[in-house]
């Protein structure tokens, strides 16, 4: 059985490689058994689409003559602020900016059609942006002001970065108080009238490799439509939650850092994103390969929604308040079915993610894989596991009364 | 090719009563119109038509009748899924108060019944890609 990477890139290389996706190989195995399955298939493809909100784009915009320093200026794109605190034409975009003119929520609930994310959307779809930035001008860096269309066919370099993706499970929204909320977990309805849920489940990169034995920093993947790599553990890294007998994490627990090309990216992969009374953000397509080089490592992508746990949170009061509280406990099985029974009552389910793209990236990347288009990597350090005691801190807040730091 | 049959509320404005409006719609747009109602004075007028006619010509005529600065009620709007930014989430799902979007069980896709559609707009701010449009 073909069991270092070497060996299953080589097979990538003669086409022979045996690639299914995270949802096709739960049926493989049940038809084959792990252990002869683990000696035919190669590689297991994974998929999300959803929204992401710690995700950037950053850029160098060549230099103008006479040259300028945006560093300490400031800039826009099409009237979203970005980030100047580089040096002379580097330039860094949030997905969560928005224009200085948007009324916020001002008139709750708040709109937010246009931000950050859809200027990446619409970087990345080859429409020119309308830069206006100015500066301080210096002997070296005279100009003051600078108004331009930029496109990033003319970018030196564009760059996606996301500090925080692919969350290894969430929490699931419902809303116990008499009237509608408005959060990143959607529009959600008085006195507990629907839940919303925010995972590929089955098909979740990390929940196909809950332990982090083959997902690591250098890992090669598929981000926004193109290929991009890990690059660190995601903010908020949390390892050390609850977990079922199979290793499954029942609480937000890993992240992933990745960064990649921009320019080779799609739009269908990355869409600008409006939730209603929160704000903007961008949905991010993201897949990941994960290397079958033993049976336990196959064992754990087969898991199914209807072993995947998650909780169930009150965005009116525990989750605004950080209480520990949670409603319930629900199988992603169940929330598929469009109704979950919590405390007696059938609610109605929804999703933000979509699980259609999720199939689809994890799609892709197989097709990519089995065609000899994409090899492996092997990692060059892993995440930090749950031995590492890494955790998620809330803050100690320590006000600030003129003692000093 | 989709034939469209619609019943449209127009209303004039003063500067708008002497504009052959009708006219324009049959011979530039194709459509087969029949008046059910007119009442125009030179002050204002108030005219409900029903359209007859293929949706690409349609959707030409409203954009004629709004540029020319009628007043189209909106109980003549109509919700609509623009696909090329629907990603199929589901987030209307449950939003919606007519149960007009249902989820395939295997694809998870979505559907939108524009049958069962009451206008409400519910889902067109819910909708994370803004892919909900209201149209005429």
């Amino acid at each position: 059985m073909a069991k270092t990477i070497e060996e299953i890139n080589h097979k990538i290389r003669s086409g022979k490689a045996v690639v299914f996706t995270a949802e096709e190989i739960i049926g493989v195995v049940k038809e084959h058994g792990l252990k002869t399955a683990a000696a035919m298939v190669d590689v297991v493809t994974t998929g999300t689409f959803g929204p992401m909100c710690s995700s950037s784009a950053y850029f160098n915009i060549g230099h103008s003559k006479p040259r300028i320093k945006l560093g300490g200026g400031k800039i826009s794109l099409n009237d979203v602020p970005a980030y100047a605190g580089f040096a002379a034409v580097d330039v860094m975009i949030g997905a969560n900016a928005l224009p200085d003119d948007d009324p916020r929520n001002r008139f709750h609930p708040g709109e937010f059609n246009y931000g950050g994310g859809h200027v990446i959307e619409e970087l990345v779809a080859g429409k020119n942006i309308k830069l206006v930035a100015t500066a301080y001008g210096t002997d070296c860096y005279p100009r003051k002001k600078l108004e331009t269309w930029i496109n990033i066919k003319d970018l030196n370099e564009a760059v996606l970065f996301n500090m925080r993706n692919s969350y290894q499970n969430y929490n699931v929204a419902v809303n116990l108080s008499d009237k509608a909320i408005y959060t990143y977990m959607g529009t959600l309805k008085p006195n507990m009238g629907n839940v919303n849920y925010c995972s590929a489940g089955q098909l979740s990169p990390l929940l196909n490799d809950p332990y982090y034995k083959t997902i690591g920093i250098g890992t090669k993947i598929f981000l926004g439509g193109g290929e991009g790599f890990i690059a660190w553990q995601g903010t908020q890294f949390n390892p050390g939650v609850p977990r079922t007998e199979t290793g499954v994490p029942k609480r937000g627990s890993g992240t992933l850092a990745v960064i990649g090309d921009l320019k080779q990216m799609n739009s269908r992969y990355l869409m600008g994103t409006s939730m209603l009374g929160y704000g903007v953000t961008i949905s991010v397509g993201l897949g990941v390969p994960i290397p079958i080089l033993d049976e336990d490592i196959l064992r754990h992508t087969t898991v199914t929604d209807d072993e995947i746990f998650a909780a169930v949170i009150d965005y009116s009061g525990a989750y605004p308040n950080v209480k520990p509280d949670i409603v319930a406990e629900v199988s992603y099985g169940e929330l598929r079915t469009g109704n979950v029974m919590i405390n007696g009552r059938k609610v109605p389910s929804a999703s933000l993610s979509s699980y259609p793209r999720a199939r689809e990236i994890a799609t892709t990347l197989k097709e990519w894989i089995s065609g000899g288009k994409f090899e492996l990597t092997q990692p060059v350090a892993s995440l930090p596991g749950v031995e590492s005691g890494v955790k998620f801190k809330l803050l100690n807040e320590r006000p600030i009364n003129g003692s000093g730091g | 090719m989709t034939i469209t049959n619609k019943k449209i509320s127009l209303r004039f404005p003063r500067h708008l009563v002497d504009r052959p409006v009708v006219y324009h719609l049959i011979k530039d747009y194709n459509l087969e119109l029949n008046i059910l109602k007119a009442t125009i004075s030179s002050e204002e007028g108030h005219m409900v038509l029903e359209l007859r006619g293929e949706r690409a010509d349609f959707d030409k005529g409203i954009e004629y009748l709004t540029k020319t600065g009628l007043i189209i009620d909106t109980l003549c709007r109509e919700v609509t899924r623009n696909e090329a930014r629907c990603t199929d989430c589901g987030a209307c799902v449950t939003i919606c108060p007519a149960q007009a979007f249902s989820v395939d069980s295997i694809s998870r896709d979505i559907t939108f019944d524009e049958e069962k559609c009451v206008v409400c707009g519910m889902c067109i701010l819910s909708c994370p890609s803004r892919s909900m449009e209201l149209h005429f």
